[in-house]
């Protein structure tokens, strides 16, 4: 039996609890997924303003909060946090080893993942309508293909206490110490499927102990301003356990479970990973203790002949500011606020830009902005607030959406406070395929 | 002889999670009790969440089963106004899907406890 722990689910995922399963958690493996299609894109526009960095900007705290525990422990550490810079994070968690006095300890780099030379201007977008790369209009900044486990395995066979990767398809992060441990073969499609499942289940970290769960009366959560993160117990064929620390707060029941099973899944029989095309159609999942689950059921089938590779343009700036209202009638003044916006950013002020214009507090989360305006009974919240935003490759024209915002305080309508506004620079992402034999991961070993 | 029934949010009798790939949203829907799950797997079409969000679907609907986990899975096309790098909203990942789909009705029997 393999113990494995998820040590963060996203970029800036907490590092408190990921302390306590390297402590306390008597694991095997743990792993750090940061990466997601948003924070690749940070990745590339960090390393653009720097070129010593574009890895995870918590890297270092990350390291320095698990590595000590991790050695003595016997715990290897597994990774995706080198984002955009995977040379910089491994040469970072050397000198953090040798901080530590942890001499000795082997770090290994997996590269090979950027492929932005092989994006040209006839590169088809799969996501964008089929259309080309020179037709988006942008500057690639920096193209990804998401490896997997032939990218991961070597650098666990050569003794690596440490594996920092970029992208990777986030499963193959446990996947691979799995394989490595039980032996599996590369093709033994029904084992790399279940093998997927604990990776996929685990990969988002508190998603399946509590967290993006929590409805209060309905599903409510233990504990949870102190949730932990996960632990698989994995057996040799793949059958697998989740639960977390007994003292820790969350919950794993079957509902935790089964929400996450479909997470950014489409159809549950054909999961594509690098590795396999997994099925999480026939997939069981049922209580196996307090805090236990089990899951069994998933199969595979062979995996895809195509890579999926993430190619960042450079967005230009994408700006963003507001003005809050309150009392009686705030919703017509924020809406007359809204509307000053549109008369005076026009195209001499901001160019051909998109303008979005949201009343936060009636209608604003994931586009409803322009369905609900008019509802009556929409229209007496205690305070709203409108929220103006737009990306633009001309920061003369953000800064002007700025200063229209700011100017409402003394020239729109009564009662506006509360201003905040800000620029910040863009990558905007698309996705295409390149054939499997394309890529050719490496493995570099540094010892501290 | 006609049965009476009522509606109820779905939020009374199902669970949901929302997750995003580019432009294309999924979101889960999980019955609380197993006996409601046929109810809702007759209801809860692939045309009706079309239908319910047209200024914010903008592809096709596609929905896949689970019945052992009393489970049906909703795949959104061109749903997230270009994905999360692109799109202008606050939301940009489109995680609040999954309580927009949890605010549509459900007809349920009237004698139902």
């Amino acid at each position: 039996m393999l113990r494995l722990g998820c040590g963060s689910g996203f970029s800036s995922d907490r590092l408190g609890p990921a302390i306590d399963l390297a402590e306390k958690g008597r694991l095997d493996y743990l792993v750090f997924e940061t990466i997601g299609e948003r924070t690749m894109a940070f990745g590339h526009r960090d390393r653009k303003a720097d070129p010593r960095r574009g890895y995870n900007p918590q890297l270092g705290q990350r390291m320095r909060g698990v590595l000590k525990a991790c050695r003595r422990n016997g715990t290897r550490v597994v990774t995706n946090m080198g984002v955009a810079n995977v040379a910089a994070a491994a040469e970072l968690t050397v000198a953090i080893a040798r901080e530590l006095g942890l001499s000795g300890l082997k770090v290994a780099a997996v590269e090979g993942d950027d492929v932005t030379a092989m994006i040209g201007p006839e590169t088809r977008l799969f996501d964008h309508h089929d259309k080309r790369v020179d037709e988006v209009g942008l500057a690639v900044v920096g193209a990804n293909v998401y490896l997997g486990v032939d990218a991961i395995l070597p650098a666990l066979e050569a003794g690596a206490d440490v594996v920092i990767t970029g992208r990777v398809s986030d499963p193959s992060l446990f996947l691979a110490p799995i394989m490595h441990r039980c032996g599996w073969r590369r093709d033994d499609w029904e084992r790399l499927g279940r093998g997927t499942l604990v990776g996929h289940l685990m990969e988002c970290g508190m998603q399946i102990t509590g967290g993006y769960y929590a409805d209060p009366g309905r599903k409510d959560v233990p504990g949870l301003a102190r949730c932990g993160y996960p632990i698989a117990e994995v057996e040799e064929g793949g059958e697998a356990v989740i639960t977390k620390l007994a003292d820790a707060g969350g919950m794993v029941s079957p509902r935790t479970v089964k929400e996450q099973l479909l997470y950014e899944v489409h159809d549950p029989r054909a999961y594509l990973t690098p590795d396999v095309t997994a099925d999480f159609s026939k997939v069981n999942v049922g209580e196996a203790g307090a805090n236990r689950v089990a899951v069994s059921g998933a199969s595979g089938r062979a995996q895809p002949e195509t890579l999926k590779v993430t190619v960042g343009f450079d967005g230009g700036f994408y700006a963003e500011a507001g003005v809050s209202y309150a009392g009686p009638n705030a919703v017509a003044r924020a809406r007359l606020a809204a509307n000053i916006l549109r008369e005076r950013l026009g195209p001499d002020e901001i160019g051909s830009a998109p303008l979005r214009i949201d009343l936060v507090g009636v209608n604003a989360l994931h586009a409803t902005a322009d369905l609900a305006i008019d509802d009556p009974d929409t229209s007496m919240p205690a305070d709203v607030r409108i929220r103006a935003a737009m990306r633009s490759a001309d920061r003369a024209a953000c800064e002007m959406l700025l200063w229209e915002t700011e100017s409402l305080l003394c020239c729109g309508p009564a009662g506006g406070g509360g201003y905040r506004g800000q620029i910040t620079p863009s990558v905007v992402t698309h996705s295409a395929l390149i054939p499997r034999g394309a890529v050719k991961p490496s493995v570099r070993m540094l010892v501290a | 002889m006609s049965r009476k029934t009522r509606k109820i949010p779905l939020h009374e009798i199902a669970h949901a999670r929302a997750g995003d790939k580019g432009n294309t949203s999924n979101v889960s829907v999980w019955a609380y009790d197993p006996g409601d799950y046929p109810l809702i797997k007759a209801q809860l079409t692939a045309d009706r969440l079309k239908a319910a969000f047209p200024g914010l679907i903008k592809g096709r609907v596609d929905r896949y089963e689970l019945d052992h986990l009393h489970g049906l899975n909703f795949v959104l096309a061109d749903a997230l106004e270009g994905g999360v790098n692109t799109s202008l909203g606050l939301d940009s990942h489109g995680k609040s899907w999954s309580f927009l789909v949890l605010g549509l009705e459900i007809e349920v029997p009237d004698n139902r406890a």
